[in-house]
């Protein structure tokens, strides 16, 4: 008869006491992994977003935090507005005169490159326009190289895919400038297809609602990122919605000497004429990475506009809020380790006094001290083992339960194992050790237990 | 087989005196041999059989057994002796509630590190009239049926000597004698030496050779109360 049959038919001695004491080691490992999970969550959906596809937002001068919130989170408060004409400045090559040429409207200088062309060679800037909603969702008026250009996901790797449909046009010949693509999350709540058409709201979600139609031609496949949570709309159509265009138009550069070009495609409907035109904020993404932060540098000193570099504010994001709730839940795990330990050691512990005479009479057999102390240490192994088990697999269950509302929240899958951590491989045998060296101390009171006294009490 | 020369054991008092307990100059049982050791309560007897099984040490003295001297091993040592060469039989409670009774008889033989012999444990609890009760727990068995576990699983390793501490104390009178024959039966087919305490004259008087321990020994209770007072 080995020592582990020995020990297991111990525990199975002490029956309910055993089984509570493994439902309690078990329970304590079932919320280890969910807090893990819950930190794996918090944890993967930031990381999913620092990787935006770009350097830069060029945004109404204000806090960089708040700019970040408001383009990349769709969050926070509405923001100031920049007029068109600062966008097209951040337009690589000839791009600014093009943008001219096809729009139309009253401009300065109108053949010129764009202020910031060079740093922009073979970069994108894109603008995009806030303010609007789609039910309780943020409304984005954007172009299509949003989808076409921006990349996601950790490694910024990642192209926007559509579960249906395709990408919104400028102009398409069935929709005009009336194109728009939903977010997985806003279709599926929303219930909209390709196909159907949807009114946005002004303002806020209970805002005025506007008369334009859009048609969806397009549902992206779920990114896990806040795109998910928003509908985009064609710029061109955003700006001929009522209330979209900016009323005094010359407002932008009053000083400046402007001249009137007409927009080249005569054969479409008119567009809104540039000196109308707001953007609240522009995505750019520079020839080179080096170049962000002279730009940044740059634009800080223009009058009306601010550079937020959104790696960097996400991470002050990440450090001032996501980070210490981490790191309590983390606290929080180790105390729930530390107790679950405590529970074994009391559990056996508690039954030692009634086992002295059982261990005297195993030392009479002839068991030698080390023997009898191995044989309670793995009784504690044995629970904490089996305990630990049973929470790993009920708390990965949990989770993979819970799964289907994380995914439709965050755009994160919780599978039975992919979200198995690295902080949980170490935690979980971490606290099965920890139970089985809380054995310890019964052990060396099995040790240590006086055989003479306890054979003739 | 059991050689004792100037065995001497006494145990610390609180008050950093010391208990005297037992003096025995010289004491000895013969291979196969059966000894029943009587006398006053309190007197050692308990005591006595500890040291013989390595239980406890004495303060000094020499216990051999065949030949071994038990003093001079380690406390481990000591353990192994008695896993392989000593049985012991108590007065009470001596199975492990959470095992079957075949599975008492296998403890046995497992600290000696013989690994389990399953035909001999069943042969014993067949000779001590179990066969049909293999895998009752201690708490389905009479107290009678507990002690004739107890006996089968002293047996288990071979021993060469076998300690029993009033085996009969706790069981009915109609049962007591059964108990005795069947352990002296056993030791006998087996060949194993056998030193047993009783109080009761009526089980001393049926063996060859009957030792009363002031006899044997130099100390006495009321020679040890005085040594308390001093
Ligand atoms: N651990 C100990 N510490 C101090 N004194 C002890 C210890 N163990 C036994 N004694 C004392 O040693 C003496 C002998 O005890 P022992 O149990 O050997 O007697 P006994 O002959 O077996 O008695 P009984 O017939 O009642 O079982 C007693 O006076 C007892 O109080
Ligand atoms: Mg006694």
């Amino acid at each position: 008869m080995n020592l582990f049959y020995i020990a297991w038919r111990n525990i199975q001695q002490r029956g309910l006491a055993s089984v509570l004491t493994m439902l309690s080691m078990a329970l304590g490992v079932t919320l280890v992994i969910l807090v893990l999970s819950i930190s794996w969550i918090i944890t993967e959906s930031f990381a999913r977003n620092s990787n935006v596809g770009y350097n830069l937002i060029v945004g109404a001068k204000g806090g960089p935090l708040q700019l970040t919130l408001n383009t990349v989170f769709y969050l926070s408060k509405p923001i100031e507005v920049l007029p068109y004409e600062d966008y097209l400045e951040l337009l690589p090559g000839s791009g600014r005169a093009e943008e001219i040429a096809r729009i139309g409207g009253r401009i300065a200088e109108p053949e010129r490159e764009g202020k910031y062309s060079l740093y922009m060679s073979g970069g994108f800037a894109i603008p995009v326009c806030l303010g609007d909603y789609l039910g309780p969702f943020r409304v984005v008026g954007t172009k299509p190289e949003f989808f076409e250009q921006l990349k996601y996901g950790e490694k910024g790797d990642l192209d926007y895919e559509f579960k249906t449909g395709r990408n919104f046009l400028d102009y398409s010949d069935e929709n005009g400038y009336f194109e728009a693509v939903l977010g997985a999350h806003v279709a599926r709540e929303m219930d909209k297809q390709v196909g159907d058409t949807f009114k946005t709201t002004h303002g806020d979600p209970e805002g005025e609602g506007h008369g334009q139609e859009f048609t969806v031609v397009g549902v992206l496949a779920p990114t896990g990122t806040p795109n998910d949570r928003a509908a985009f709309i064609n710029l061109e159509g955003f700006y001929l919605m009522e209330g979209h265009s900016r009323v005094f138009e010359d407002l932008a550069n009053p000083d400046e000497d402007k001249s009137e070009v007409a927009p080249r495609d005569i054969d479409q409907p008119p567009r809104l004429s540039l000196e109308k035109r707001d953007v609240t904020a522009v995505l750019v993404k520079p020839g080179r990475g080096l170049f962000a932060m002279q730009m940044q540098q740059s634009i800080k000193k223009s009058l009306r506009a601010q550079a937020a570099s959104p790696i960097e504010e996400i991470g002050t994001l990440f450090n001032n809020f996501v980070n210490p709730v981490k790191y309590t839940l983390l606290g929080l795990t180790i105390v729930v380790c530390v107790v679950s330990a405590i529970c074994i050691l009391v559990s056996i512990y508690n039954s030692m006094n009634e086992r002295r005479r059982d261990i005297a009479v195993m030392r009479a057999l002839g068991a030698r001290r080390d023997v009898v102390l191995l044989i309670v240490l793995f009784e504690s192994m044995m629970i904490a083992l089996g305990g630990g088990l049973i929470g790993w697999v009920f708390g990965h269950a949990l989770a993979k339960l819970c799964s289907p509302l994380v995914e439709e929240r965050t755009g994160i899958q919780l599978g039975f194992l992919n979200s198995i951590t690295s902080v949980e491989l170490l935690l979980v045998p971490g606290l099965i050790l920890l139970a089985t060296l809380a054995g310890i101390i019964p052990a060396v009171v099995a040790y240590r237990t006086n055989v003479s006294q306890h054979l003739s009490s | 087989m059991l050689e004792i020369t100037d065995l001497v054991k006494d145990f610390p008092l609180p008050d950093r005196s010391r208990l005297p307990v037992l003096d025995i100059p010289q004491f000895s049982i013969s291979a196969a041999e059966q000894v029943v050791l009587i006398g006053e309560s309190g007197g050692g007897k308990t005591t006595l059989l500890h040291c013989i099984a390595g239980i406890t040490a004495p303060t000094s003295g020499r216990i051999g057994i065949n030949g071994l001297q038990l003093t001079k091993l380690s406390e481990a040592g000591r353990d192994r002796v008695r896993a392989a060469r000593i049985g012991y039989v108590f007065q009470t409670f001596n199975l492990l509630p959470g095992f079957s009774a075949l599975e008492n008889v296998w403890l046995g033989m497992s600290f000696a590190g013989k690994g389990h012999d399953r035909n001999r444990a069943v042969d014993l609890l067949q000779r001590v009239g179990l066969s049909n009760r293999l895998h009752h727990k201690p708490h389905a068995l009479s107290v009678g049926q507990q002690q004739r576990v107890a006996v089968a699983r002293a047996l288990a390793n071979r021993p060469t000597l076998l300690l029993a501490d009033e085996p009969t104390a706790n069981i009915d009178p109609a049962n007591q004698q059964k108990i005795i024959d069947l352990i002296r039966d056993c030791c006998r087919e087996e060949e194993v030496a056998m030193l047993m305490v009783t109080h009761s004259m009526q089980i001393a008087e049926q063996f060859d050779r009957v030792e009363r321990l002031e006899e044997i020994n130099r100390v006495h209770p009321d020679e040890a109360a005085q040594g308390d007072q001093e």
